[in-house]
């Protein structure tokens, strides 16, 4: 649940919108709590598409636009943003440039993944969505329409999108809007003035922490707060050691979680503890993202969201990240996390053929462009995107990204995502918790498995 | 949340009308009869609707496997998901359990102090309205701000209260009030693999909810102090009570009414327990059977429904057990 909605976009703690502060982490001010409190608008969106008090505008930016909406009617767009965030603005943006009539519901991160069960009973005909288990798990639900036929419309793609979009019995349900990697993030001014090196491999990994913590920083930030963020951890520990193909039969359930493969994991997340901040439990990544930025630790491991926690452009531009060295050479360094986000249809949308002609203009330039220029957090999937006004970040993420072989969603987009929430996150929280009771935390979760999968 | 609901409803649902007046109905006229039917018709209609057709439903849907996505696609499956619960599960049932019964004597204790404040305040010590502002002030929030409060003013590793206080801010030497889930305590029950104990982290979550709950008890128990007949006082003093004795044999007995209320109040929040640990993203060692209900009923994937409806079902026939118990023992005095 709390899970990967505040990672899924680069904003989501900006927001952090009224909803946000009955999950999320909230700042305390009496007047604030209470203003909030006052404007909770959390269920206008979720049942009733269009006439949304916090989506405010019903914008039907009709224009003379001939492209769009073959059949009148605006076409209903569900979207995990509410107003008051970037990541709304760029949506929004991206939505107006389709030239489509549509009629925006907007709903808060956190509570449209929560309510994501009710609402795909009455879904709008567009809706967000991402990439994975996730997206393929509902398909096979025949609670998302397939789109096959608009992927016919979709030369900008590259393959691996298009299977990323594919459900189990191969058809399209998904067009992806943006990804963003998982990576060591660090500050360069930092390194340039102790003279770290970025380090390739374990060795280099594991001095590179050893010198770090001889100089008084932390090696690596670390938090765990809501419960997601060391499942990145996990992940890049696990396909590290046992590659990518372990990653994804372990989450589909093939795989024995208390065999040696995934122990190897855990003894070396438990070797590598000291050099990470204490008690991630109770730490907010933003809390993490602030040891950073005032170079009390030198490197943290987060998707690339991980700079919204931000606004000082020096920092910003400071800030810089490389890719997760190899462990063990005979794996390599080439899989890594980097969720897609995107769009996907209602299973019986009102408005079938103008669902169809926003999605495909969604997977056109015009749309990512438009959000692009409001919201540059994640990386565009269209391959035909102007990378010249990337911003160094993007650059880096889509060569980054480019340049793996294999791309994994992320722990909880890969597996069901109830038993991520009911039994891997609490695994991990008690593992951070008491490392030494691993054992009986891996037999907790191979006994529970099966209940989910 | 059975018990929220059931518990006023079921004091406005039973009307002080004693025999001698139930006699007399035929005296009533039609338009009488028919507000009677009104008055009490329409709150059972609504408490029937809105709290037992979804207490059978959950009942009904916790015999189920059900993934929440289609309606009619349910499988009976029996006793298998209370199955789970006391097997695959009882790692997280069980202390969860044992959360709410440590919540439970806790906050009995939390009440008595809350009694104890009520009954210094109302000795009209100097300043007493500000001690009750004081005391009174984080009963208007609910317990999810308290929560947020607690969290980034009192516990927050970095700039915390406390740990500005005892100077333990800096990296390495921080206290995580919230996330150390350390045990304080820990004993094994045979049979059970999991030991059952006390988090540090509940406690702490435990003492935000002191800080509410003491202040509400103390305002209940204030304003029924401030009804009691001060001649009664004075009569206890005359014949030699101490203030022991004279609050003892003489206050607490008169009290009754107000001492239920305390401990219904008191039974029902340990119970419900669930918004203020929800708030904090339920850390580990925290759970408490609201919780574990929520997370299996609510979020992505359509959810584990018939699990959670069956954490649900244990959670009202422990509501359940306690509104007899005092159901039972309120007619008993209605009785004689």
């Amino acid at each position: 649940m709390g899970c990967s909605c505040q990672r899924s976009t680069s904003h989501g703690f900006n927001i952090v919108s009224r909803r946000g502060l009955i999950i999320g982490t909230a700042a305390v001010a009496g007047a604030g709590l209470l203003a909030a409190c006052g404007s909770d608008d959390k269920d206008s969106g979720s049942t009733t598409p269009a006439t949304d008090a916090a989506g405010a505008d019903t914008t039907a930016a009709a224009g003379t636009d001939t492209t769009a909406a073959p059949s009148g009617d605006a076409v209903t767009v569900g979207i995990n943003e509410a107003a008051g965030s970037v990541a709304y603005d760029g949506a929004k943006a991206g939505l107006d440039a389709t030239g489509v009539p549509y009629t925006g519901n907007f709903v808060d991160h956190n509570s449209f993944q929560d309510n994501i069960t009710s609402y795909l009973q009455q879904p709008d005909d567009v809706f967000t969505w991402f990439a994975g288990y996730r997206m393929r798990f509902f398909a096979e639900k025949g609670l998302a329409g397939d789109i096959s036929s608009v992927w016919d419309n979709l030369p900008d793609f590259t393959e691996g999108f298009k299977t990323a979009a594919t459900g189990n019995d191969g058809k399209q349900y998904l067009v992806p809007t943006s990804y963003y990697p998982w990576a060591v993030h660090y500050r360069k001014s930092l390194f340039e003035e102790k003279g770290y090196t970025v380090p390739t491999n374990k060795d280099e990994l594991l001095a590179l922490a050893a010198q770090m913590q001889a100089d008084g920083l932390v090696p690596f930030a670390y938090a765990n707060d809501g419960k997601w963020p060391v499942q990145g951890t996990f992940d890049i520990l696990n396909m590290r050691l046992n590659g990518y193909q372990f990653h994804v039969d372990l989450l589909a359930g093939k795989e024995d979680w208390t065999g040696d493969k995934v122990k190897a994991v855990f003894a070396l997340w438990t070797d590598l503890l000291p050099f990470h901040q204490e008690n991630p439990n109770g730490r907010t990544w933003q809390e993490a993202a602030t040891a950073l930025e005032s170079k009390e630790a030198g490197m943290y491991y987060l998707g690339t969201f991980v700079s919204s926690n931000s606004t000082d452009q020096e920092y910003l531009d400071d800030l810089d990240f490389f890719n997760f060295p190899e462990l063990d050479p005979a794996i390599g360094a080439d899989a890594l996390d980097a969720p897609i986000d995107g769009f996907m249809m209602a299973a019986s949308p009102k408005n079938e053929d103008g669902a169809k002609a926003m999605l495909t203009a969604i997977g056109g330039l015009d749309f990512i462009t438009a959000a692009n220029a409001v919201n540059p957090s994640a990386v565009p999937a269209n391959s035909k995107f102007d990378s010249s006004v990337f911003t160094p970040i993007q650059k880096k993420s889509a060569e980054l990204v480019g340049a793996a072989k294999n791309i994994a969603q992320f722990l909880d987009r890969d597996t069901s995502p109830d038993f991520v929430s009911n039994v891997i996150s609490d695994a991990f929280a008690n593992f951070h918790a008491d490392p030494s009771t691993i054992d009986s935390i891996l037999d907790d979760i191979e006994t529970q498995k099966s209940q989910y999968l | 949340m059975e018990a929220e609901i059931t518990a006023p409803v079921e004091t406005a649902a039973v009307p002080p009308v004693g025999r001698r007046r139930r006699r007399r109905y035929s005296q009533l006229s039609r338009g009488d009869k028919i507000t009677l039917w009104l008055m009490a018709g329409i709150p059972t209609l609504v408490h029937v609707v809105f709290v037992w057709v979804p207490a059978f439903m959950t009942i009904s849907l916790s015999f189920t496997k059900w993934d929440g996505l289609k309606l009619g696609s349910w499988q009976l499956i029996g006793f298998r998901n209370y199955w789970a619960i006391f097997t695959v599960f009882d790692g997280k049932f069980f202390p969860a359990l044992f959360n709410n019964v440590l919540l439970l004597v806790f906050l009995s204790l939390c009440s008595i102090v809350g009694v104890l404040f009520a009954y210094l305040l109302d000795k009209n010590i100097r300043g007493s309205a500000i001690y009750q502002s004081i005391f009174y002030m984080p009963v208007v929030l609910s317990l999810a701000i308290v929560g947020f409060i607690w969290k980034s003013v009192m516990y927050s590793p970095r700039q915390g209260l406390f740990n500005v206080v005892l100077g333990r801010t800096e990296q390495g030497n921080q206290i995580d009030w919230v996330g150390n889930a350390e045990k304080i305590f820990e004993f094994h029950i045979p049979g059970l693999d999991t030991p059952l104990g006390l988090t540090k982290n509940f406690a702490a979550i435990l003492i935000a909810m002191a800080w509410r709950h003491i202040g509400y008890v103390m305002v209940l128990y204030l304003a029924g102090l401030k009804s009691v007949d001060p001649a009664m006082r004075e009569a206890a003093a005359i014949d030699g009570c101490n203030e022991w004795q004279a609050f003892r044999r003489v206050i607490f007995p008169v009290m009754k009414p107000i001492n239920v209320v305390v401990f219904v109040i008191t039974v029902i929040e340990a119970l419900r327990a669930f918004d203020i640990i929800f708030a904090l993203k339920s850390p580990p060692g925290t759970k408490v059977l609201g919780v574990l209900v929520r997370d299996n009923l609510v979020g992505e994937g359509g959810g584990q429904v018939g699990l959670g409806s069956a954490y649900g079902v244990v959670l009202l026939l422990l509501c359940l057990g306690f509104i007899i118990w005092y159901l039972f023992n309120n007619y008993r005095e209605v009785e004689t």
